[in-house]
């Protein structure tokens, strides 16, 4: 597997969330994602570096462009070293909130990816992979 | 401090977002629209929003809550603009903005909103005068 680009960015203001769609906008544009697949990913993306900055107590975004033979895509690795999530299904329900907001986020991010990872250890912190292949 | 710019066109007050919000800035669009609204009495809201790439559930839950408190202060608010692309992924995510008046251009979202103010006035009864 080949990849062209793979960097990591920290999320710690909410700046850092533009930043972050940026930065995913830029590599979906490059990798030759649909306008409607780059908007998914991109969405995606600001929901959980929102997730990481307000549930994780900041955290970190790596971004990769994967070329391989098979695929092409983006693929995006949020981490934090916050609380953890106690229950994870119930995290994934569509209302389910302990934020005060819609409680779309994570199960949202789920819908518009084509792959979705999430490990989760109460007190150590939450990763959350998603991908879109084009 | 950042802001996004109100204008004020009769009684309607305007705002275009030309910059990718972050959520601190959408909150401070949201009061003070609210606020504008009181102060101006506006009878409607027009938000052109075809500038924006991507609209997530921050985003969503804001034109949400303008549009909520804006029919509590007796305004209607229209949501322009939207990308075809922000609308498919916005119905992917799980939002579909309930309570928020959409158009496809300002144009027809300024007919909405005075066809809206027309029938209002009928209601109250100033439409035969």
């Amino acid at each position: 597997m080949v990849m062209v680009k793979d960097e990591t960015m920290s999320i710690r203001t909410s700046e850092d969330v533009v930043r972050v769609r940026q930065v995913a906008r830029e590599l979906a544009l490059a990798q030759g994602l649909s306008l409607v697949d780059q908007t998914k990913i991109v969405t995606a993306a600001s929901e959980l570096a929102r997730n990481t900055l307000d549930h994780g107590g900041g955290g970190t975004v790596r971004l990769e462009a994967v070329n391989s033979e098979t695929r092409r895509g983006l693929r995006l690795t949020f981490e934090d070293q916050g609380p953890g999530i106690p229950d994870i299904d119930l995290a994934l329900k569509d209302g389910y909130t302990t934020g005060g907001g819609l409680g779309l986020g994570l199960s949202g991010a789920k819908r518009l990816s084509n792959e979705f990872e999430i490990f989760s250890r109460v007190g150590e912190g939450t990763r959350v992979m998603i991908a879109r292949w084009k | 401090m950042e802001r996004i710019p109100i204008l004020k066109m009769g009684d309607y007050l305007l705002v275009t977002i030309q910059v990718d919000m972050h959520d601190r800035l959408a909150m401070t669009l949201q009061d003070d629209l609210t606020e504008g609204i009181a102060r101006t009495r506006a009878r409607g809201v027009l938000i052109d929003i075809s500038s924006l790439e991507i609209v997530d559930s921050f985003i969503g839950r804001m034109l949400g809550n303008i549009a909520a408190m804006s029919r509590v202060l007796d305004a209607e608010t229209v949501v322009v603009g939207m990308r075809p692309a922000v609308a498919i992924t916005l119905v992917e995510l799980g939002l579909s903005l309930p309570g928020v008046r959409t158009a496809l251009n300002v144009e027809q979202g300024m007919s909405l909103l005075q066809l809206a103010r027309a029938e209002q006035e009928n209601i109250n009864g100033y439409g035969e005068r």
